[in-house]
């Protein structure tokens, strides 16, 4: 059970970062925008397959810089030459155009690297274990992804509350137009806050990628996830974000742990003896075990939250 | 003026397309592929296509069927909708096709089947003979078998039977963890393997028995901790895409030593996803490998092969060896025939009998199941263990566990085949 436990909440801890990364821009692009961007886990995708394309020319390393890089000024330039254009038609085109986006990004990358997925491998100077703990092994690699993500955190942090740029930012997420009123060029605030947000994105698609699989769908398949940590985070804020990735992770995990169901429970407490005898379709719902419903759970933590606290766990903003 | 200007410039890529269109030679025999050609399972469909149309060159370069008729492949984009491929169903009939292929998900698969045999019931003459190479729900060459359908892929329960034999000569094998997507598909795996396991090898333990949601899961370690509290020896289980790629990386990752016993590690994109994870770890069962020719010692079979790499490049390698027997099937049955005629060659294929280059195949003429040797293979690196070639362009290669031949694949059929009137 310790064993069980304490490599819960590493793995969990890992892919908790890992969301992390991706919703820090997404929540950031919301709340200062006021748009719901459905192309985000695209960018995702992207900073995964450009990492994979440059790593087989110079290596991992260098990757690992350049691919952001590549998918912030992407970013950018979807923000100055698209967005900016379908923004005066109000929310609902930036919202179909970042749908179609998500698309045309898909096909795109189909387009160039193929249907099927492409061997993006851990860099052999990180695969090895780190240690055994109870005979099971903790890689290196997701150690490095820990490390990256969690200073990733820390400098964003210190950018957005102790910087000018970042006291800005902040400023243009609750007043913009008193910004601009102020002399600031919000719409390059704008383009910055996409930019950089894409490329956070980016650098989670160059480290976990490798880690899970690069392929057309891996998009897809975050895109919906990422959407319930910046809800019950609450839109804008980034340790809201944090928190929400992290509590989604645990919940995943430690769910799966959980064999039992509710029928055990009625069965242990011995009090409503008409329940377990129960036929038909209920009978059928009480003997799903926790741990299939894991996957779940955090959507149902979603519903729980717009329920409950609409704005989200630490956002200052009804959603 | 500028609306003069877009008249002309539509009106001549119009005729510019119209141009390109070739009516079809009338006389080609057209073989209509409902399958998903787009979207997220597209790679699917298209390689399925890929190997029946490379076989379709070969016969019509070789001067076709019936003395000089062509064959065609049609293909037809389903979206793996049922409700779409019904819609596609009656375009391909439309255009005048007699005889659909389809593969991808057994739910399409079972609309087809059902509404092929309406349409056969209502315009006798106007048959449609149906080629699943893919769906391998067992229900459909037995109790809901139909003499329309004839299945070239062995189904769940053949390619458990075939597991089962590997593992019954297995004695260090003790426990056993069934772990599955939360569908038909999934259960019906799982409930072959507790079924077959209690018959072969009383003596295994069940040590845990786990379903999970389809496609959504991207961090497996949990699951992997679960396996290995259960001190299980061998992992089976029939995930497919991520789900199975995802689950191999993450026991690598944990330092999980089990072996994994899979129906779909060796399909398109798997070998690539799964990685160097899945070296002496991971095996699959089909009836085709890519290390067989140098394992039964066939050097045409290897120059098959890699002409087929060459033309195709290596991420679309040729995978599944009974597309091949499929498309040579159905042309020696319209031979047999004699005319295009597919109630003829429905009759025909019924219980034909094939030599293929890894041993004779037949299609059962009780249940419309074809029998082909199946193979039980892992995972090895390109260089060790006599592999030579690696799939995808990888360094992954394969060798055999164990081969099974066709007539021991069979598995009893509860199959009433009603036939029409000859």
């Amino acid at each position: 059970m310790l064993e069980f436990v304490t490599f819960s909440l590493l793995n969990s801890l890992v892919y908790g970062m890992l969301l992390f990364l991706l919703s820090s821009g997404l929540t950031l692009i919301f709340s200062m925008m006021g748009v719901l961007n459905f192309a985000h886990a695209s960018f995702y995708m992207i900073g995964a397959y450009v990492a994979y394309q440059v790593s087989t020319w110079v290596g991992f390393w260098p990757a690992l810089l350049i691919a952001p890089g590549i998918v912030g000024i992407i970013g950018a330039l979807v923000e100055r030459y698209g967005l900016r254009k379908v923004h005066q038609y109000g929310q609902l085109a930036e919202l179909l155009f970042t749908f179609g986006l998500a698309f045309i990004i898909e096909e795109l990358v189909i387009m160039i690297w193929g249907r099927v997925g492409v061997d993006y491998k851990i860099p052999s100077s990180l695969e090895f274990t780190l240690f055994d703990l109870f005979d099971t092994s903790f890689p290196a690699y997701k150690a490095f992804m820990l490390v990256i993500s969690v200073s990733i955190f820390l400098v964003l942090y210190y950018v957005l509350v102790r910087t000018r740029v970042g006291l800005i930012i902040q400023a243009a997420l609750s007043h913009p137009e008193m910004v601009g009123a102020l002399g600031h060029d919000v719409p390059k605030m704008f383009m910055l806050v996409f930019g950089g947000g894409s490329a956070l994105a980016g650098v989670a698609g160059v480290i976990g990628g490798n880690a899970l699989i690069t392929e057309p769908a891996m998009a897809a398949q975050l895109g919906t996830i990422v959407f319930v940590v910046i809800v019950v985070g609450g839109m804008g804020s980034l340790t809201g974000a944090l928190v929400a990735s992290l509590l989604i992770s645990f919940l995943q995990t430690f769910a799966i742990g959980f064999d039992y169901s509710l029928y055990d429970l009625v069965n242990a407490m011995d009090t409503w003896p008409f329940l377990s005898e129960a036929a038909g379709p209920w009978n059928d719902l009480l003997h799903v075990k926790v741990a299939q419903t894991g996957p779940v759970l955090p959507y149902l933590l979603l519903v729980l939250v717009l329920v409950v606290r609409p704005k989200g766990l630490m956002g200052v903003r009804e959603t | 003026m500028k609306i003069k200007k877009w008249i002309i410039c539509w009106s001549t890529i119009i005729f510019m397309a119209a141009g390109t269109i070739q009516p079809a030679a009338a006389e080609t025999i057209k073989i209509g592929l409902i399958e998903p050609f787009s979207g997220p399972v597209g790679n699917a469909g298209n390689a399925f296509a890929q190997h029946i149309q490379d076989q379709v060159n070969r016969i019509n370069a070789a001067g076709g069927v019936l003395g000089g008729q062509l064959l065609e492949v049609v293909r037809f984009d389903n979206k793996v909708s049922p409700k779409e491929s019904l819609i596609q169903l009656s375009n391909a009939i439309d255009q005048g096709v007699h005889y659909i292929g389809q593969g991808v998900g057994s739910h399409v698969a079972g609309a087809l089947i059902d509404a092929i045999k309406k349409h056969n019931q209502r315009n006798p003459g106007q048959e449609v003979v149906f080629f699943n190479y893919a769906a391998i729900t067992p229900a459909f060459t037995e109790e809901k078998c139909d003499f329309w359908h004839f299945r070239f892929d062995a189904h769940v329960d053949m390619r458990m039977a075939a597991i089962t034999d590997a593992i019954m000569v297995r004695k260090d094998i003790k426990k056993v963890y069934l772990i599955g997507q939360n569908y038909s598909f999934g259960k019906a795996v799982r409930d072959a393997a507790r079924k077959m396991l209690k018959e072969k090898r009383p003596d295994i333990e069940i040590a845990g028995d786990e379903l999970h949601p389809i496609a959504k899961i991207k961090d497996f370690s949990p699951y992997v901790s679960k396996i290995k509290q259960s001190g299980a020896d061998i992992v089976i289980t029939g995930n497919w895409g991520s789900d199975l790629s995802l689950l191999v990386r993450a026991a690598k990752d944990a330092g999980l030593g089990t072996e994994f016993f899979t129906f779909y590690a060796s399909s398109l994109g798997a070998p690539t996803a799964i990685g160097e994870a899945g070296y002496d770890k991971v095996k699959a069962v089909s009836e085709w490998h890519n290390n067989l020719g140098v394992e039964e010692n066939k050097p045409e079979e290897i120059q098959f092969q890699q002409e087929y790499e060459k033309k195709y490049g290596t991420k679309a390698p040729f995978l599944y060896g009974r597309m091949r027997t499929l498309v040579q099937m159905f042309a020696k049955a319209l031979n047999q025939a004699g005319e295009n005629n597919p109630k003829k060659v429905a009759f025909a294929l019924e219980g034909m009998e094939h030599e293929t280059p890894y041993g004779k195949v037949m299609m059962q003429a009780a249940d419309h199941q074809l029998l082909q040797p199946l193979y039980v293979y892992t995972f090895t690196k390109v260089g060790t263990k006599g592999v030579k070639f690696g799939i995808e362009g990888t360094q992954i290669g394969f060798t055999t566990d164990k081969k099974i031949e066709a007539t021991s694949t069979r598995t009893p059929s509860s199959c009433q085949m009603k036939r029409p009137q000859a």
